[in-house]
Parts: C-alpha cells; sequence; structure tokens
C-alpha cells in the first residue's frame, strides 16, 4: 500500500514563495474560468480544489490549510453566478482535513496521492451539495456514477499536476 | 483554559471560518442584491481573472484571423461564386418578403398593435465562463463603460443567449438560457402556446407552464414572447426536442437551444428596445399633389382672436376653424395609453420600471421620434394634411376649441 503511516516528525513539510502561493492558485483558477469555453467537457474538472488540496497536504498545517481552501474557495465563487461561500465552505473543509492528513501519512507517491485527491474530491462534492441543497436551495441531482467518474478524472489529472507543482516546494 | 485553546487551536479556526462563511451566505439569501462586501470579492476575481482572458482571447483571434485572411484562401473563389448566386436568390426573396410585411404591418396597424424592435446592440466577445457546472455563466468584454446594464438581453444570429447579470467596468457576467436560475418568457411557433424557458441542473432547457392536454410536436419552434420584459419578442429561442408526460399537469417539454451555448464567441448585447406602433403609411407612395401643396407659397396667417371680442360675420367664426384644422398638421406626440394604465393591462411593470429596459417610443425620454399621428375620428379630408407638417404655421393663442388629439386610442 504506498500510503504510509509516520509520526509527524518523520514526515516533510514544505513550505513556498510568496509568488508561487498567489501565481499558481489564480492561474487554476484563470484556466478553470478559460478552458471550459474552449472544451465544455472541462468544467467537470475542479482545478482550484485540486491546488488546494496540494498545498494543504504539502503544508501539512491544518490553518494554513484552510486558510487556503477558504481563500480560493472563495475567489472560485466570485467567478460564478452563485452565493459566495459554497465552493468556499466546501474547500475549507477539504483544506483542513487535507493538511490533517498530511501531518500524518506521507502522501509523496502517485498511488496515495491518486487515492487521496479521489477521496477529498467525493468528500468535497458531498458538503458542495450539502450547502448548495441545504442553503441556497439549488435544485442539484446526485449521481454517484457521474461523481465518481468525475472524481477519478480529477485524480488521474491530480497526479500529474501535483508532480508538476512538485519543483516550486521548498523545504523548512 | 489556555491549554484547552492550544490543543483545539485548529478545530477553532475551522469552526470559526466555516461559521463566517456560512453567516455570509445566509445574509446573500436572505438578501436577493450582493453586499457590498460580496459585490467587492466579485470586483477582485473578475479584474484578476478577465485581464488574462482578454489577453489570450486576442491572441487567438488574432492568429486565427492572420491565418484565415492571408494564408489560409482555398477555395474563396468558388465560395464567392456561390455566394453570389445564393444573394441572387435571396434578393428575390426578399421582394417577395418585402410584400408580405408591408402586408402585415398594414394589418398590425388595423389592430394597433405595439412591436418592440431590437434598435441598437453591442457586439462584444465571450472571454470566460464561471467554470462550474452548477452555474452557467460566460464573461464578455463589454462592461459598463459600454453601456452594458443588468439584465439586458443576450443575443447571437442563431437565437438568444441570456441576460446580463452582473456589470463590472470593462466586463459583464452574463446568465445563459440553460442555467437553473434563469427564465425566458417563450411561445411555441405554431401551436401559439405560451410558457417559459429554464435550465436543469443537468444543463439542459426546458419549456414549463404549458398543460399536459395540450398537443406539441417535437420540432416545433420555440421563440421569445416578450412577456419576460428583457428580450423582445419573436427571438428564437430553440426547438422542442422531446416532449414527455410529467405527474402533474404540465408537459415535459425539452427544448434544444437555438445558439450553440457551449460554443460561444461573439455575441450581441441588446442595449436598446424600443416599442414602436406600425404605421401603414410607412414607405407608402407619396402623391405628387402632397409634394405640391408643400411646395407652394403658403397664405400667411391670420393674426390671434381674441375670443372675449364679439364675432362680427359668419365668415369670421369659420376663419378660426380653419385654423383650428391647421394644428392637426402639426406634429404630436403619438397618442397612447400611460405607461401605467399599460401596465395595469398588461399586469408587468413597464419599460421605465423594470430594471434594465428601455424607456419606450413615444415616452419622453424616448431616443426616437414617434410617427405624427392624428386621431382615426378626424375627418378623412383632413388625414393628408396630418401627415405632414404645413408651411401654415398655427398661431401662438390657440384660443379656439381644438378636436381632442392626445386621447388614448
Amino acid at each position: 500500500m504506498p500510503i504510509t503511516y509516520t509520526s509527524s516528525e518523520q514526515v516533510e513539510v514544505y513550505r513556498f514563495s510568496i509568488p508561487v502561493t498567489v501565481i499558481v492558485p489564480v492561474t487554476a483558477l484563470f484556466l478553470q474560468a478559460w478552458l471550459p469555453r474552449q472544451f465544455p467537457f472541462f468544467s467537470m474538472f475542479d482545478l482550484p480544489l485540486l491546488v488546494t488540496i496540494f498545498f494543504a497536504v504539502s503544508r501539512r498545517n491544518p490553518i494554513s490549510g484552510l486558510l487556503t481552501g477558504a481563500a480560493i474557495g472563495l475567489f472560485q465563487d466570485a467567478l460564478t453566478g452563485l452565493p459566495i461561500g459554497v465552493n468556499g465552505v466546501a474547500k475549507t473543509f477539504v483544506g483542513y482535513l487535507a493538511s490533517s492528513l498530511g501531518v500524518r501519512l506521507g502522501v509523496e507517491n502517485a498511488g496515495s496521492r491518486l487515492l487521496v485527491t479521489l477521496v477529498f474530491y467525493v468528500i468535497h462534492e458531498i458538503v458542495y451539495f450539502m450547502v448548495a441543497r441545504g442553503m441556497i436551495a439549488l435544485s442539484l441531482q446526485w449521481s454517484w456514477k457521474h461523481e465518481l467518474g468525475s472524481a477519478l478524472a480529477n485524480a488521474l489529472v491530480g497526479v500529474l499536476l501535483f508532480f508538476a507543482l512538485d519543483r516550486f516546494k521548498q523545504r523548512t | 483554559m489556555e491549554s484547552v485553546l492550544g490543543r483545539y487551536k485548529n478545530l477553532i479556526v475551522l469552526v470559526v471560518v466555516l461559521f463566517a462563511q456560512v453567516l455570509g451566505l445566509a445574509v446573500q439569501v436572505k438578501r436577493t442584491t450582493d453586499t457590498e462586501s460580496s459585490r467587492l470579492i466579485r470586483i477582485w476575481a473578475v479584474s484578476a481573472v478577465t485581464p488574462f482572458e482578454k489577453a489570450l482571447n486576442w491572441i487567438e483571434h488574432s492568429s486565427g484571423n492572420l491565418w484565415h485572411n492571408y494564408f489560409y484562401l482555398r477555395g474563396v473563389r468558388q465560395e464567392n461564386r456561390d455566394l453570389k448566386a445564393q444573394i441572387e436568390q435571396l434578393r428575390l426573396e426578399q421582394v417577395r418578403l418585402h410584400e408580405d410585411a408591408q402586408q402585415a404591418r398594414r394589418l398590425q396597424a388595423l389592430f394597433n398593435f405595439k412591436e418592440q424592435y431590437v434598435s441598437k446592440t453591442v457586439a462584444a466577445q465571450v472571454i470566460g465562463s464561471g467554470g462550474s457546472e452548477q452555474s452557467r455563466v460566460v464573461y464578455i468584454d463589454k462592461g459598463e463603460s459600454d453601456g452594458i446594464r443588468q439584465d439586458m438581453a443576450v443575443i447571437t444570429v442563431q437565437g438568444i443567449v441570456g441576460k446580463v447579470l452582473k456589470v463590472f467596468r470593462s466586463s459583464a457576467q452574463v446568465l445563459l438560457i440553460d442555467d437553473q436560475s434563469s427564465g425566458v418568457g417563450a411561445i411555441l411557433e405554431k401551436s401559439r402556446l405560451q410558457g417559459i424557458v429554464r435550465g436543469t441542473p443537468a444543463g439542459e432547457v426546458v419549456l414549463e407552464k404549458i398543460m399536459s392536454d395540450e398537443g406539441v410536436q417535437p420540432g416545433e419552434e420555440v421563440r421569445t414572447s416578450g412577456g419576460d420584459r428583457i428580450f423582445p419578442k419573436g427571438l428564437p429561442i430553440g426547438v422542442v426536442t422531446r416532449v414527455g408526460n410529467n405527474p402533474d399537469l404540465f408537459l415535459n417539454i425539452h427544448v434544444r437551444p437555438s445558439a450553440n451555448l457551449h460554443k460561444l464567441e461573439e455575441v450581441l448585447v441588446v442595449t436598446q428596445v424600443v416599442d414602436k406602433e406600425p404605421s401603414p403609411s410607412e414607405n407608402t407612395s407619396v402623391r405628387a399633389s402632397d409634394i405640391l401643396a408643400q411646395r407652394l407659397p403658403s397664405v400667411p396667417d391670420k393674426p390671434a382672436e381674441d375670443p372675449n371680442k364679439p364675432k362680427a360675420t359668419q365668415g369670421a367664426a369659420t376663419g378660426p376653424a380653419i385654423g383650428s384644422a391647421t394644428t392637426t398638421a402639426k406634429p404630436v406626440q403619438a397618442a397612447k395609453p400611460t405607461q401605467g394604465a399599460e401596465a395595469a393591462k398588461t399586469g408587468v411593470p413597464t419599460a421605465s420600471t423594470a430594471p434594465g429596459t428601455v424607456p419606450k417610443a413615444g415616452s419622453p425620454s424616448a431616443p426616437k421620434a414617434t410617427q405624427p399621428k392624428v386621431p382615426s375620428a378626424q375627418p378623412s379630408a383632413t388625414d393628408s394634411a396630418a401627415a405632414k407638417p404645413k408651411p401654415v404655421k398655427p398661431t401662438p393663442d390657440q384660443s379656439q376649441p381644438t378636436p381632442p388629439q392626445d386621447q388614448p386610442q
């Protein structure tokens, strides 16, 4: 099994420079807004979520993870026509969980990253669904087939993206 | 206490951040419009993303134009010949349609219909999307500085696209018709049944509120009814693809949008719509005698008579009567019901009250003057005179009673 249990002293904690902290999420948000116009199927991907998970598991700091998730989620909400906060709540939650998991588990290899991204995508969708249905009364329909398909697609893209973003990591 | 706070610090921060966002959501849901803080976040987000989108869009179009306009011209000559032949065909068809339109205009005038014309549009390029499956919005590269306002209709040549939801300084957010929060007043072209076109969570477009005992066939065209006061009447929305029965009273009608909502590039924002009463006199030939009458020197006006002054002769009494006839020749504002009366009649807010709509023709703020109009009760002898202003000017002091002109028809 690729996921290994390690003590918090054993896992590496990374940090990122300020330009990377700003530019990577903004680029993800920009691509999320721009690519679906060129390729409509791209709306099934959630690049801001993948970036949230990456920063959270790399920094391994729950507060930093949830704040990153909140900022990216709120920014993403601002580009949609929906009330601001739906993605914010979902990504805050995922950021917290991902960084908490990162403290306990080493998720540096492709298999663990695939699994972690897949699980967190589903968690994100469940929280999003609950907030959207419960608070702003969006008539969403839940389809396990669709969600699991999207989760797998996002996990595959996530693995590639994480390896691409690894080069920006700085050891503390 | 401190140890508890230290131990649960992460959890406490999580709860606080989540609570703040849930509170913010609740405030936004309670108020239908954006609050100041949420609007600020939107402005920041849009300002950060749209410059990149505009730049990429420009590069994409420039390279495409360079290739298509300068290098890839294969088959252009043949295409030109085909297009010329097509123009000839269309010209013939245009003549026939012109005749039909004339006839329709005359008939509409008989019923005193009021038409809405798209009088002004702004072309815009789609530069981005909302990037979410749940919110079907796109961004265009025109905003407040280009005259774009909230609730303006967005269309393409193929059909309607959506309406302007939020306006920023140099960009705007457009809510597409396949979003579940959109709604468009619609009418079926053949059966003339009216309903509401809405989007579904799956991104499909459905026509609602058509009773299940009505006969609707796939293939029938759906057009705007104008009832929503956003889209002018008669614009294509789409074609009925599937009709199913619902457990409730209404049919489940699926519509394929005429405009390709997934591949939008250029759109038109309708910035001005005028309501215009069709006039049968439009495009009608002018009689030679009328032109001659305009050119002939006219008899100067008689000085205005004091109504308190006793009239000496019968002939003098008829003088002002002629003068009053000439006053009908003065162009007057088209006699129309007031806007309030119209709102009461239609049950919807008038253009001046509805947000994002434009003033109607005939209203004081209308951009275009209406046709001079004469009450139909006038004798036919004055009709030709009423159509054009005569050189004879009415006296400033119109003491004599004139026929009522501003009565609603």
